[in-house]
């Protein structure tokens, strides 16, 4: 046998090798990725099949997820105890305020800290990081009272007599911090936005500037315009966490109806209302079924992430491209 | 005209000014004097009258009552600590091992990165805590219920230990993997965002690296360790940072200080705990920092 014949086999069983390793390779990864996908998705799953399924489904040991009697009643009992469309809508303004505000203040701060060397740059970046670093609870405290009484320099007391103003259960709380680049995890958005403002070329501004433009003309019509991809990334960060936040709409909103509030009140008010929604009256000693209580709130859980689900199906593309470009890689 | 004789490098820094111009605000009104003031606190007695509220220094007395008297914070404070120092390793090499999962090309990765996100959305503390209460009033007890979410998973696990004790795995490493076997649930839902920072890491490493690596033969296995790994090191640091930060929200010492304040009213305690907290989160990031400092890959 020749030496070229043994050499095309050995290459060729090599060749082969290589196949089946990487079939088996290609295997394995589907197998994994589908497994974390179906453990991701599973509560979604179960709890839209809850959503539809009838009461009569209940204790029937055949049904696996699909239910055999599909009913809009779970929906519509849900929607009633959350009071659904007027919450969601106060929410979404509350939400889509405090984003508006954050994303500015802390767009100009990220600017700042990039681009200017002004005193102490270096040091009050550093209080930055604190922010970030140090557990809100241990502020809760003072916020609430300060937010109790919330008073400037004494201002107020000069002008009314009053020792300040209580703007406790109101949108005011959240909104001042966050306009003021302190809110829910606003040293994280500035760091975003300071590391994204550094790794754009200086030319451009200086050329604006030669331009004739002011700073802070420069700001808007030449550096913002290019900072979308971290003002997406900031935009829906901020959206989600403010819309799923109760820690500071327990401590300042305790009494508002906003939807995280209202998801984690809802199994006490589910099986206060639900005898009253189903036509019994208050005083009757109807109490009801614990499973059907169970099944409400799981349609009530996702009726409250359904408005991010919405979402996020329109924006999922942009998050991953503009997170890639948005420089928090550095 | 004074403005105009300001140098142009002065006018530039007083622009600097008006641009953290809000957040300096806010950094003083609303963070250092709620600082200043939460760490009196933990340094007082605090009493709430009919106007406003009286503080009594009581020196170190509260730090001794959360240390030494209360029957449940150095307990929940360990098992806060230990938790984060056992998770932390978990949700990094899960998230690691994800986005390079995520990276390569394979049909329907659109689909699963958009999946593999989804955590990031749906990580709500509203949601849990509603999802807790409906199991509790389901069952009617909420002590088996926390029974319960201690062992998430009916799974049986003990063959897998007697499997991993056989391959010669110690005992304490064996335990540790079963551990992340079974909060596999909590690992996923708390490593959405790492994953997209991991992923974007690994987007903007150069691809003519693993080109060069393959010509000069290298595996695949060892382009990542020397190519891959050393890249994204930076982010390790960034990520074991936000696992961290992300852990303060829902955790059970968070609610410890927060009942302690708003329930029993015992402000000072409350603000001495949460203190000590801090203390040990910061100490924990520095040694961190410190050990990671030296291995990390700049470029």
């Amino acid at each position: 046998m020749s030496k070229e014949n043994t050499d095309e086999r050995y290459y060729r069983n090599q060749r082969i090798l290589q196949k089946v390793f990487d079939l088996l390779y290609v295997a394995f990864r589907s197998l994994l990725i589908t497994g974390i996908s179906f453990i991701i998705l599973y509560p979604i799953l179960q709890k839209i099949a809850v959503a539809f399924k009838d009461k009569v489904d209940i204790y029937n040991p055949t049904i696996y997820m699909v239910p055999v009697n599909f009913t809009w009643e779970n929906i519509t009992l849900a929607m009633g105890i959350l009071d659904y469309f007027p919450m969601l809508g106060k929410t979404l303004v509350f939400v889509i305020v405090t984003t508006l505000c954050t994303v500015a203040s802390c767009a100009l701060a990220g600017y700042g800290f990039a681009r200017f060397n002004f005193p102490g740059n270096g040091i009050l970046f550093g209080l930055v990081i604190i922010t970030i670093l140090v557990p809100t609870t241990t502020l809760m405290l003072p916020y609430y009272l300060h937010f109790k009484n919330f008073d400037v320099f004494g201002i107020i007391e000069m002008f009314t007599g009053k020792s300040g103003v209580n703007l406790l259960n109101s949108y005011w709380p959240s909104v001042i911090t966050s306009a003021t680049a302190i809110g829910l995890k606003a040293g994280l958005f500035i760091y975003i936005f300071r590391q994204f403002f550094k790794g754009l070329p200086k030319e451009i501004e200086e050329a604006s500037l030669i331009d004739g433009a002011g700073g802070i003309q420069t700001f808007f019509r030449i550096m913002l315009p290019n900072a979308i991809p971290p003002i997406i990334t900031v935009v829906l960060f901020c959206f989600v966490w403010q819309y799923n936040d109760t820690f500071y709409t327990t401590l300042f909103m305790n009494g508002m109806e906003l939807m995280s509030l209202k998801v984690a009140t809802l199994p006490s008010q589910a099986n206060q209302f639900i005898p009253t929604l189903m036509g019994y009256s208050a005083s009757s000693a109807f109490k009801a079924d614990q499973n059907h209580v169970a099944m409400i709130i799981d349609t009530g859980i996702l009726l409250a992430i359904l408005p991010l689900l919405a979402l996020y199906l329109v924006v999922q593309r942009y998050f991953v491209e503009s997170i890639e470009r948005s420089g928090i890689v550095g | 005209m004074k403005l105009n004789k300001m140098s142009l490098h002065r006018k530039r820094s007083m622009l600097g000014f008006f641009f953290i111009g809000p957040w300096l605000i806010g950094i003083i009104f609303f963070y250092m004097s709620p600082l200043i003031q939460s760490i009196k606190f933990s340094f007082s007695k605090m009493q709430i009258q009919s106007e406003g509220y009286s503080l009594l220094p009581v020196g170190l007395e509260n730090f001794r009552t959360a240390l030494f008297v209360d029957a449940t914070f150095n307990r929940i404070i360990t098992s806060s600590v230990w938790e984060m120092i056992l998770s932390v390793p978990m949700i990094l090499f899960f998230s690691l091992f994800s986005a390079t999962l995520l990276n390569q090309k394979f049909r329907g990765r659109t689909l699963s990165r958009a999946i593999f996100f989804l955590p990031v959305i749906l990580a709500s503390n509203a949601i849990a805590s509603a999802e807790q209460s409906g199991l509790i009033s389901l069952i009617g007890s909420a002590t088996y219920v926390e029974e319960m979410q201690g062992a998430t998973s009916s799974y049986n696990v003990t063959s897998i230990v007697y499997m991993l004790l056989d391959i010669g795995i110690p005992l304490s490493f064996a335990d540790y993997i079963v551990t992340a076997i079974l909060q596999i649930y909590n690992i996923i839902t708390s490593s959405g965002v790492q994953i997209l920072i991991f992923l974007a890491a690994l987007q903007s490493v150069p691809s003519s690296m693993y080109e060069v690596a393959k010509m000069e033969g290298a595996t695949s296995y060892e382009s990542f360790w020397k190519i891959t790994f050393p890249m994204v090191s930076p982010l390790i640091l960034t990520n074991i940072i936000y696992t961290i930060i992300d852990s303060f929200s829902g955790s059970p010492i968070t609610n410890l200080i927060y009942s302690t304040a708003f329930e029993t009213q015992n402000y000072g305690l409350s603000a001495a705990m949460s203190w000590i907290y801090t203390l040990v989160v910061t100490i924990f990031l520095a040694i961190v920092g410190v050990v990671l400092a030296k291995r990390i890959h700049y470029n």
